[in-house]
């Protein structure tokens, strides 16, 4: 038990970091082995400090990078204790050997990932480029839109995470610095709320159970290991509704709603933007905006769960609407958007098959404003009038210089 | 929606004041946003922090804005930044400087035409003399709570001190005192 009481206010005024930690303290993680790295450093930090400090009964191992990191947190886990970490941008790809690992062998860490881009050129800011790096790796991939959603997709990650017909690891993404490092209105649960919504850890094949001796990350070679990975992607996919009841049992406590697809006035839209992290909500501001100043129906659809990929929620949503334009924040190295692939996929199997186009935008934190947002709506607006795509299907969206922008639609 | 761009060097405390005022003004019952767009990380380098300030949750993100008030904590960077910036024609303008207004808006010729939504107040020298160094942020803060109408002075002062608790008590009491004179003093 923690010897000291953290005092908490109801209505607290905390950036994305700072609200993720008090998760990692009030879930009373057992173990947290970590590298720090902007911008993601305070949650490890603040974490430390309620250790160190008494709020929590847990312990800080201090590594010597972030693939350490990633491998301590395996080993804790597989030990039998509830376990977290926080990194960004170069520590996410170092220690993306051990991602896979943690996955492949079930453990149920939870991983807060401030989003940041990756070098070269070096940046601190915020883009996707990781939250893409991880999204083949078998987690559980959450999205936060503010400060308060890092919150509290922090404890619903351990409940999803640890629930025994899911066994997987989990990332809570926040956009570096926009959420990160913004402070804005968040009201916490009380202690005794928070952890008897996370629950105790009870751990599934604990290395420290030594009256029963279990193997953690055996060889297969072509006789298992297809069977194994199948099995694994079945898990991810069986977690949905898993998601979907741990997300109803947060709203009981707390009031707040979470989806793994969210909708934003789309019962009419005739035009929606796609989109991930705080843009969405920004881009909500743009279609009410919109919808009052220039008769556009607009709507926008967010991403609450990247990985289980929700598929058949995305169709639901943009079935009946005219344009849609998917935003990647993500250098797409030679392809489409990644984002943008996938929501055309599931778009292709609807009947109606929308017109869907792709910019690639606020790379490297730059700023993604309301008139950005309303120029991709406008833009939708001008494809569902002619009823094709009249811009290039990919475009870079506040790029300086001369427009960029690649591929045209096929028409007969 | 009220927005406020301040522009300070680092390591005078404008994140820590944005971040301040958001705790205070989250205390009347609004929603708020306190965030900062660095340059180069180092003290010294110019930089802005922003505020927003609404009755219902804030979905806006971008770093974009149109300032109802434009807080400069600097003296030499109301002459160097573009403190008028996407302004509007109603912007509010406080600045730091040991200049009067009229002295102030002469150096400044973006200033010229808005000479009454610009107030002027020396928060470098009542820092200098109430916290014994150069931490403009606080006065500043006194200043805004004047000049914006926003709240009570009291009950500012009564909710900074609970945002500054972790300090000592005497490092609180000049606070409130920089907030104070300033408050009075800015015109």
């Amino acid at each position: 038990m923690p010897k000291e009481i953290f005092e908490l206010q109801d209505r607290e005024v905390w950036d994305g970091n700072y609200a993720a930690s008090q998760a990692m303290r009030q879930a009373n993680v057992d173990v947290m082995a970590a590298y720090p790295i902007t911008p993601s450093t305070p949650i490890v930090e603040n974490y430390g400090s309620y250790v160190a400090n008494g709020y929590i009964d847990g312990e800080f191992v201090m590594v010597e990078s972030e693939h350490a990191a990633m491998s301590a947190c395996v080993g804790a886990s597989a030990s039998g204790g509830r376990v977290a970490t926080a990194t960004s941008s170069q520590g996410f790809a170092l220690m993306a050997e051990v991602l896979y690992q943690a996955s492949g062998m079930r453990l149920p860490i939870v991983l807060n990932v401030v989003n940041r881009a990756l070098a070269s050129p070096l940046n601190v800011r915020g883009d996707h480029s990781d939250m893409y790096l991880g999204r083949d790796s078998g987690w559980i991939q959450l999205g936060a839109f503010n400060a308060q959603e890092a919150y509290d997709l922090a404890l619903c990650a351990f409940k999803i995470g640890e629930d025994h017909s899911v066994r997987l690891p989990v990332m809570v993404h926040q956009d570096g610095f926009i959420t990160s490092h913004t402070a804005q209105n968040v009201y916490p649960l009380s202690d005794e709320e928070a952890y008897k919504f996370v629950g105790d850890f009870k751990p599934v094949d604990d290395m420290l159970d030594f009256s029963r001796p279990v193997t953690y990350g055996a060889q297969t070679e072509e006789d298992w290991h297809f069977e194994h990975k199948a099995k694994q992607h079945k898990a991810l996919m069986d977690s949905r509704p898993v998601i979907d009841k741990v997300f109803e049992e947060f709203e009981k406590i707390s009031g707040r709603k979470y989806k793994r697809v969210e909708s934003y006035m789309m019962e009419d839209a005739e035009v929606a933007l796609v989109g991930l992290g705080t843009t969405v909500e920004t881009a909500r501001v743009a279609a009410k905006q919109l919808r009052d100043e220039e008769g556009i129906k607009a709507g926008v659809v967010a991403i609450r769960a990247f990985r289980p990929f929700p598929f058949d929620l995305v169709r639901d949503a943009l079935e009946n609407v005219k344009s849609v334009g998917v935003t990647d924040r993500s250098s797409p190295g030679g392809a489409m958007g990644a984002f943008f692939n996938e929501v055309s996929a599931a778009l292709y199997t609807t009947p109606k098959r929308p017109l869907v186009t792709n910019y690639i935008y606020g790379l490297g934190g730059r700023d993604f404003s309301i008139e950005d947002a309303k120029n991709i709506f406008r833009e939708q607006k001008a494809n569902a009038d002619a009823g094709y795509v009249t811009t290039d299907i990919q475009q870079f969206s506040g790029l300086r210089g001369p427009k960029l922008g690649f591929f045209q639609t096929k028409r007969s | 929606m009220t927005e406020i761009r301040w522009h300070s060097r680092a390591g005078q405390g404008a994140v820590s004041g944005a971040k301040g005022l958001g705790d205070v003004v989250a205390t009347t019952g609004k929603e708020v946003q306190a965030f900062a767009l660095y340059g180069s990380a180092k003290r010294g380098a110019a930089l802005r922090a922003y505020n927003r300030i609404a009755d219902e949750q804030i979905f806006n993100h971008a770093k974009f804005m149109y300032p109802d008030y434009v807080l400069v904590i600097d003296p030499a960077l109301a002459m160097t930044d573009d403190i008028t910036m996407n302004d509007k024609e109603t912007t509010k303008y406080i600045i730091t400087t040991h200049l009067d207004k009229e002295e102030l808006i002469k150096e400044i010729p973006a200033l010229q035409g808005k000479e009454d939504r610009v107030y002027v107040v020396d928060c470098i020298q009542i820092s200098l003399d109430t916290i014994k160094r150069s931490m403009p942020n606080s006065p500043m803060l006194g200043a805004f709570v004047k000049v914006s109408g926003m709240f009570e002075l009291d009950y500012f002062l009564e909710n900074m001190k609970r945002v500054l608790k972790k300090f000592p008590q005497k490092i609180i009491d000049a606070n409130m005192e920089a907030i104070t004179r300033a408050y009075n003093e800015v015109k």
